[in-house]
Protein backbone atom coordinates (compact mmCIF):
# COMPACT_ATOMS: atom_id res chain seq x y z
CA UNK A 1 0.00 0.00 0.00
CA UNK A 2 1.64 3.05 -1.20
CA UNK A 3 2.31 5.90 1.19
CA UNK A 4 -0.30 8.71 0.44
CA UNK A 5 -2.97 5.84 -0.07
CA UNK A 6 -2.56 5.04 3.50
CA UNK A 7 -2.87 8.72 4.43
CA UNK A 8 -5.87 8.57 2.68
CA UNK A 9 -7.31 5.76 4.67
CA UNK A 10 -6.25 7.01 8.26
CA UNK A 11 -8.08 10.63 6.77
CA UNK A 12 -11.27 8.60 6.06
CA UNK A 13 -11.33 6.27 9.23
CA UNK A 14 -10.34 9.69 11.59
CA UNK A 15 -14.03 11.12 9.52
CA UNK A 16 -15.66 8.23 10.29
CA UNK A 17 -14.65 8.21 14.02
CA UNK A 18 -15.72 11.74 14.21
CA UNK A 19 -18.80 10.64 12.49
CA UNK A 20 -19.83 8.18 14.85
CA UNK A 21 -18.73 10.29 18.38
CA UNK A 22 -20.88 13.46 16.94
CA UNK A 23 -24.18 10.80 16.71
CA UNK A 24 -22.94 9.57 20.28
CA UNK A 25 -23.30 12.76 21.46
CA UNK A 26 -26.20 13.50 20.18
CA UNK A 27 -27.71 10.07 21.35
CA UNK A 28 -26.13 11.21 24.89
CA UNK A 29 -28.98 13.40 25.97
CA UNK A 30 -30.99 11.04 28.00
CA UNK A 31 -34.59 11.44 28.46
CA UNK A 32 -33.76 12.30 31.90
CA UNK A 33 -31.46 15.33 30.64
CA UNK A 34 -34.02 16.75 28.48
CA UNK A 35 -36.78 15.81 31.64
CA UNK A 36 -33.92 18.09 33.94
CA UNK A 37 -33.56 20.83 31.11
CA UNK A 38 -37.32 21.23 31.27
CA UNK A 39 -37.63 21.76 34.78
CA UNK A 40 -34.60 24.26 34.67
CA UNK A 41 -36.76 26.10 32.52
CA UNK A 42 -39.71 25.87 34.26
CA UNK A 43 -37.62 26.73 38.21
CA UNK A 44 -37.64 30.76 37.04
CA UNK A 45 -41.40 31.25 37.27
CA UNK A 46 -41.96 28.40 40.24
CA UNK A 47 -45.52 29.43 41.01
CA UNK A 48 -44.61 27.23 44.83
CA UNK A 49 -43.92 31.42 44.80
CA UNK A 50 -47.34 31.70 44.98
CA UNK A 51 -48.02 29.65 48.04
CA UNK A 52 -45.17 30.81 49.72
CA UNK A 53 -46.44 34.23 49.87
CA UNK A 54 -50.25 32.81 50.84
CA UNK A 55 -48.50 30.57 53.27
CA UNK A 56 -46.30 34.07 55.02
CA UNK A 57 -49.65 35.71 55.01
CA UNK A 58 -51.68 33.19 56.42
CA UNK A 59 -48.44 32.79 59.41
CA UNK A 60 -49.13 36.25 60.68
CA UNK A 61 -52.71 36.66 59.96
CA UNK A 62 -55.15 36.04 63.27
CA UNK A 63 -57.70 33.44 62.63
CA UNK A 64 -59.62 30.94 64.33
CA UNK A 65 -61.98 30.64 67.41
CA UNK A 66 -58.92 32.17 69.00
CA UNK A 67 -58.34 34.74 66.52
CA UNK A 68 -54.69 34.37 67.22
CA UNK A 69 -51.57 34.25 64.22
CA UNK A 70 -49.12 31.02 64.24
CA UNK A 71 -46.05 33.67 64.79
CA UNK A 72 -46.08 31.72 68.67
CA UNK A 73 -45.65 28.50 66.85
CA UNK A 74 -42.35 26.41 67.70
CA UNK A 75 -41.44 23.69 65.09
CA UNK A 76 -38.95 23.09 66.83
CA UNK A 77 -35.93 25.52 67.18
CA UNK A 78 -38.59 28.19 69.90
CA UNK A 79 -41.62 29.79 69.11
CA UNK A 80 -41.82 31.82 66.14
CA UNK A 81 -38.55 30.56 64.48
CA UNK A 82 -39.13 29.37 60.98
CA UNK A 83 -35.78 29.60 59.46
CA UNK A 84 -33.83 26.54 59.71
CA UNK A 85 -36.90 24.59 61.18
CA UNK A 86 -37.93 22.68 58.29
CA UNK A 87 -34.49 20.91 57.45
CA UNK A 88 -34.90 18.94 61.05
CA UNK A 89 -38.51 17.67 60.90
CA UNK A 90 -39.89 15.29 61.81
CA UNK A 91 -38.56 15.41 65.29
CA UNK A 92 -39.37 14.81 69.13
CA UNK A 93 -41.95 17.57 70.96
CA UNK A 94 -41.65 17.68 74.91
CA UNK A 95 -44.99 19.51 74.90
CA UNK A 96 -46.64 16.85 72.56
CA UNK A 97 -44.74 14.00 73.32
CA UNK A 98 -44.52 12.55 70.17
CA UNK A 99 -42.10 12.84 67.09
CA UNK A 100 -44.09 15.03 64.39
CA UNK A 101 -43.45 16.20 61.12
CA UNK A 102 -44.35 19.76 59.59
CA UNK A 103 -48.09 19.18 58.92
CA UNK A 104 -48.85 17.38 62.23
CA UNK A 105 -46.81 19.96 64.49
CA UNK A 106 -48.86 23.03 62.17
CA UNK A 107 -51.99 21.19 63.21
CA UNK A 108 -50.87 21.05 66.98
CA UNK A 109 -50.07 24.91 65.94
CA UNK A 110 -53.58 25.45 64.82
CA UNK A 111 -55.70 23.79 67.61
CA UNK A 112 -53.77 25.48 70.81
CA UNK A 113 -53.13 29.16 69.45
CA UNK A 114 -55.89 29.44 66.58
CA UNK A 115 -58.28 27.23 68.19
CA UNK A 116 -59.10 25.05 64.96
CA UNK A 117 -60.07 21.57 65.24
CA UNK A 118 -56.80 19.21 63.81
CA UNK A 119 -59.04 16.32 63.24
CA UNK A 120 -61.57 18.22 61.19
CA UNK A 121 -58.49 19.53 59.11
CA UNK A 122 -56.99 15.78 58.63
CA UNK A 123 -60.48 14.79 57.39
CA UNK A 124 -60.51 17.72 54.69
CA UNK A 125 -59.94 16.42 51.39
CA UNK A 126 -56.42 17.68 49.69
CA UNK A 127 -56.63 21.40 48.47
CA UNK A 128 -60.31 22.18 50.35
CA UNK A 129 -60.92 24.33 52.65
CA UNK A 130 -58.28 24.51 55.63
CA UNK A 131 -55.92 21.67 53.52
CA UNK A 132 -55.48 24.44 51.06
CA UNK A 133 -54.10 26.61 53.90
CA UNK A 134 -51.89 24.05 55.01
CA UNK A 135 -50.46 23.48 51.69
CA UNK A 136 -49.44 26.86 51.35
CA UNK A 137 -48.26 26.97 55.40
CA UNK A 138 -45.62 24.24 54.08
CA UNK A 139 -44.79 25.78 51.12
CA UNK A 140 -43.50 28.61 53.22
CA UNK A 141 -42.08 27.07 56.30
CA UNK A 142 -40.07 24.95 53.90
CA UNK A 143 -39.10 27.73 51.95
CA UNK A 144 -37.44 29.48 55.01
CA UNK A 145 -34.85 26.78 55.19
CA UNK A 146 -34.33 26.50 50.89
CA UNK A 147 -30.49 25.71 50.29
CA UNK A 148 -29.79 24.55 54.24
CA UNK A 149 -28.96 21.00 54.58
CA UNK A 150 -31.04 18.50 56.22
CA UNK A 151 -30.24 17.31 58.91
CA UNK A 152 -32.73 15.03 61.22
CA UNK A 153 -32.31 14.90 65.09
CA UNK A 154 -31.58 11.76 65.91
CA UNK A 155 -30.81 11.62 69.92
CA UNK A 156 -34.30 11.13 71.38
CA UNK A 157 -35.41 7.74 71.96
CA UNK A 158 -38.57 8.03 70.40
CA UNK A 159 -36.71 9.44 67.25
CA UNK A 160 -35.03 6.39 66.80
CA UNK A 161 -37.61 4.36 67.27
CA UNK A 162 -39.70 5.98 64.55
CA UNK A 163 -37.12 5.81 62.32
CA UNK A 164 -36.87 1.96 62.70
CA UNK A 165 -41.00 2.10 61.89
CA UNK A 166 -40.33 3.70 59.23
CA UNK A 167 -37.69 1.65 57.74
CA UNK A 168 -40.26 -1.39 58.57
CA UNK A 169 -43.06 0.33 57.09
CA UNK A 170 -40.79 1.69 54.05
CA UNK A 171 -40.00 -2.21 53.21
CA UNK A 172 -43.07 -3.62 54.06
CA UNK A 173 -45.31 -5.65 51.17
CA UNK A 174 -48.78 -5.59 50.43
CA UNK A 175 -51.40 -5.00 48.90
CA UNK A 176 -53.17 -6.29 45.45
CA UNK A 177 -49.64 -5.91 43.62
CA UNK A 178 -47.47 -6.56 46.75
CA UNK A 179 -45.80 -3.55 46.59
CA UNK A 180 -43.75 -1.99 49.02
CA UNK A 181 -42.06 1.30 49.10
CA UNK A 182 -38.92 -0.31 48.47
CA UNK A 183 -39.91 -1.82 45.43
CA UNK A 184 -39.52 1.65 43.45
CA UNK A 185 -37.20 3.78 45.97
CA UNK A 186 -35.16 0.77 47.12
CA UNK A 187 -31.96 0.64 44.48
CA UNK A 188 -30.73 3.48 42.49
CA UNK A 189 -31.51 3.94 38.68
CA UNK A 190 -35.50 2.98 38.49
CA UNK A 191 -37.77 4.89 37.21
CA UNK A 192 -41.56 5.30 35.86
CA UNK A 193 -42.13 6.35 33.04
CA UNK A 194 -39.87 9.29 32.34
CA UNK A 195 -39.57 10.04 36.39
CA UNK A 196 -36.58 8.91 38.19
CA UNK A 197 -36.84 7.32 41.30
CA UNK A 198 -34.63 8.23 43.81
CA UNK A 199 -33.14 5.75 46.06
CA UNK A 200 -34.59 6.39 49.64
CA UNK A 201 -32.38 3.75 51.53
CA UNK A 202 -29.66 6.56 51.18
CA UNK A 203 -28.39 9.81 50.79
CA UNK A 204 -30.06 10.12 47.15
CA UNK A 205 -27.96 13.72 46.57
CA UNK A 206 -29.13 17.71 46.97
CA UNK A 207 -32.30 18.55 46.08
CA UNK A 208 -33.83 15.06 45.74
CA UNK A 209 -36.52 13.07 47.20
CA UNK A 210 -36.84 14.27 50.93
CA UNK A 211 -34.97 17.41 49.75
CA UNK A 212 -37.85 17.95 47.19
CA UNK A 213 -40.91 18.25 48.95
CA UNK A 214 -43.11 20.54 49.23
CA UNK A 215 -43.46 20.87 45.58
CA UNK A 216 -45.80 23.01 43.17
CA UNK A 217 -46.84 19.75 40.76
CA UNK A 218 -47.04 21.45 36.93
CA UNK A 219 -49.74 18.37 36.08
CA UNK A 220 -52.20 19.32 38.02
CA UNK A 221 -51.43 23.17 39.27
CA UNK A 222 -51.41 22.14 43.01
CA UNK A 223 -48.78 22.33 45.73
CA UNK A 224 -47.87 18.72 47.52
CA UNK A 225 -46.53 18.71 50.76
CA UNK A 226 -45.22 15.09 51.80
CA UNK A 227 -47.99 13.97 53.28
CA UNK A 228 -49.77 14.45 50.37
CA UNK A 229 -46.86 12.33 48.32
CA UNK A 230 -46.74 9.60 50.68
CA UNK A 231 -50.91 9.61 50.17
CA UNK A 232 -50.51 8.93 46.54
CA UNK A 233 -47.46 6.69 47.17
CA UNK A 234 -49.84 4.49 48.56
CA UNK A 235 -52.63 4.95 45.79
CA UNK A 236 -50.15 3.94 43.57
CA UNK A 237 -49.22 0.82 45.79
CA UNK A 238 -53.25 0.19 45.92
CA UNK A 239 -52.53 0.28 49.54
CA UNK A 240 -55.43 1.58 51.64
CA UNK A 241 -55.00 5.28 52.22
CA UNK A 242 -52.77 6.36 55.33
CA UNK A 243 -54.06 8.94 57.89
CA UNK A 244 -52.98 12.51 57.23
CA UNK A 245 -50.78 13.26 59.55
CA UNK A 246 -50.78 9.77 60.83
CA UNK A 247 -47.56 8.07 62.90
CA UNK A 248 -47.09 5.97 60.06
CA UNK A 249 -46.65 8.74 57.42
CA UNK A 250 -43.96 10.70 60.07
CA UNK A 251 -41.77 7.51 60.61
CA UNK A 252 -41.57 7.23 56.77
CA UNK A 253 -40.62 10.85 56.77
CA UNK A 254 -38.38 10.65 59.71
CA UNK A 255 -36.49 7.13 57.54
CA UNK A 256 -36.29 9.19 54.32
CA UNK A 257 -35.26 12.63 56.56
CA UNK A 258 -32.69 10.97 58.05
CA UNK A 259 -31.40 8.63 55.24
CA UNK A 260 -30.89 11.98 53.56
CA UNK A 261 -28.64 13.53 55.97
CA UNK A 262 -26.38 16.17 54.28
CA UNK A 263 -28.93 16.57 51.04
CA UNK A 264 -29.86 20.34 50.43
CA UNK A 265 -33.00 21.21 50.45
CA UNK A 266 -34.87 22.92 47.42
CA UNK A 267 -38.32 23.01 49.12
CA UNK A 268 -40.71 24.03 47.81
CA UNK A 269 -39.86 22.53 44.27
CA UNK A 270 -41.18 22.04 40.94
CA UNK A 271 -42.15 18.87 39.51
CA UNK A 272 -43.76 17.98 35.86
CA UNK B 1 -60.21 39.55 45.27
CA UNK B 2 -57.62 37.62 43.76
CA UNK B 3 -53.98 36.64 44.87
CA UNK B 4 -51.39 38.80 44.20
CA UNK B 5 -48.60 38.72 41.73
CA UNK B 6 -45.14 38.17 42.02
CA UNK B 7 -43.10 40.64 39.84
CA UNK B 8 -39.32 40.68 38.85
CA UNK B 9 -37.78 43.40 37.33
CA UNK B 10 -34.29 43.51 36.27
CA UNK B 11 -32.42 45.42 34.45
CA UNK B 12 -30.41 44.59 32.07
CA UNK B 13 -27.54 45.24 29.36
CA UNK B 14 -29.82 48.86 28.22
CA UNK B 15 -33.45 47.55 29.51
CA UNK B 16 -34.81 45.49 31.58
CA UNK B 17 -36.06 41.68 32.32
CA UNK B 18 -39.17 41.53 33.61
CA UNK B 19 -40.68 37.81 35.01
CA UNK B 20 -44.54 37.68 36.30
CA UNK B 21 -46.00 34.99 37.83
CA UNK B 22 -50.29 35.56 38.12
CA UNK B 23 -52.05 32.95 40.13
CA UNK B 24 -55.03 32.47 38.43
CA UNK B 25 -57.19 29.40 38.24
CA UNK B 26 -57.65 29.24 34.04
CA UNK B 27 -60.28 26.97 33.74
CA UNK B 28 -60.70 26.36 29.90
CA UNK B 29 -64.69 25.63 30.52
CA UNK B 30 -64.05 21.91 29.12
CA UNK B 31 -63.62 19.99 32.24
CA UNK B 32 -65.85 18.07 34.15
CA UNK B 33 -66.23 18.02 38.14
CA UNK B 34 -66.26 14.78 39.90
CA UNK B 35 -70.55 15.33 39.48
CA UNK B 36 -69.54 15.28 35.53
CA UNK B 37 -70.55 18.62 35.51
CA UNK B 38 -69.10 21.37 33.39
CA UNK B 39 -66.90 23.96 35.35
CA UNK B 40 -66.96 26.86 33.70
CA UNK B 41 -64.55 29.11 32.06
CA UNK B 42 -62.62 31.21 33.94
CA UNK B 43 -59.32 32.91 32.09
CA UNK B 44 -57.53 35.77 32.06
CA UNK B 45 -58.30 37.64 28.93
CA UNK B 46 -56.11 40.78 28.55
CA UNK B 47 -52.69 41.26 29.77
CA UNK B 48 -51.07 44.76 30.12
CA UNK B 49 -47.94 46.02 31.21
CA UNK B 50 -46.60 49.69 31.69
CA UNK B 51 -43.33 51.64 32.45
CA UNK B 52 -43.96 54.54 34.85
CA UNK B 53 -47.42 54.39 33.21
CA UNK B 54 -46.57 54.14 29.73
CA UNK B 55 -47.91 51.12 28.09
CA UNK B 56 -45.41 48.55 26.74
CA UNK B 57 -47.36 45.83 26.01
CA UNK B 58 -50.67 44.64 25.68
CA UNK B 59 -51.70 40.84 25.00
CA UNK B 60 -55.18 38.90 24.74
CA UNK B 61 -54.67 35.53 26.23
CA UNK B 62 -57.38 32.86 25.95
CA UNK B 63 -58.13 29.29 27.86
CA UNK B 64 -54.70 27.47 26.36
CA UNK B 65 -52.70 29.44 28.66
CA UNK B 66 -51.60 27.34 32.36
CA UNK B 67 -53.21 27.84 35.75
CA UNK B 68 -50.89 30.26 37.57
CA UNK B 69 -49.04 31.27 34.46
CA UNK B 70 -46.00 32.82 33.92
CA UNK B 71 -44.99 35.83 31.62
CA UNK B 72 -41.30 37.19 31.12
CA UNK B 73 -40.38 39.92 28.70
CA UNK B 74 -37.89 42.73 28.11
CA UNK B 75 -38.43 46.46 28.24
CA UNK B 76 -35.75 48.64 26.22
CA UNK B 77 -34.74 51.79 27.63
CA UNK B 78 -36.23 50.54 31.71
CA UNK B 79 -33.63 51.88 34.44
CA UNK B 80 -32.86 51.05 37.72
CA UNK B 81 -35.89 52.61 39.81
CA UNK B 82 -38.46 52.80 36.72
CA UNK B 83 -42.29 51.34 38.16
CA UNK B 84 -43.23 48.24 36.18
CA UNK B 85 -47.19 47.62 36.53
CA UNK B 86 -48.85 44.83 35.58
CA UNK B 87 -52.82 44.27 35.22
CA UNK B 88 -55.31 41.23 33.97
CA UNK B 89 -58.29 41.09 33.54
CA UNK B 90 -60.73 37.95 33.35
CA UNK B 91 -63.60 36.69 31.71
CA UNK B 92 -65.54 37.13 34.98
CA UNK B 93 -64.51 41.07 35.05
CA UNK B 94 -62.40 40.69 37.85
CA UNK B 95 -59.24 42.08 37.81
CA UNK B 96 -55.54 43.12 39.22
CA UNK B 97 -52.66 44.94 39.06
CA UNK B 98 -49.34 44.96 40.85
CA UNK B 99 -46.46 46.68 40.91
CA UNK B 100 -42.55 46.25 41.16
CA UNK B 101 -39.60 48.53 40.64
CA UNK B 102 -36.46 48.00 38.36
CA UNK B 103 -33.49 47.03 40.28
Amino acid sequence: MSAWRREGLRVALALALAGVSATAAAQGKSAADGIAEYRKMLEDGNPADLFEAKGESLWTTKRGPKNASLEACDLGKGPGVVKGAFVELPRWFADTQRVQDLESRLLTCMETLQGLKAAEIAATPFGRGEQANMEALAAYVSAASRGQRMNLPQAHLQEKVMYEVGKRAFYFRGGPMDFACATCHGEPGKRVRLQDLPDLTKNPGDGIGFAAWPAYRVSSGELWSMQRRLNDCYRQQRFPYPGYASDVTIALGVYMGVNAKGAESIAPAIKR
Amino acid sequence: MADPMRIRAQSSGSGATVRVLMAHEMETGLRKDAAGKTIPAWFIQQVSASLNGKPVLSAQWGPSVAKNPFLQFNIKGAKAGDKVAITWLDNKGDTRTDEATVS
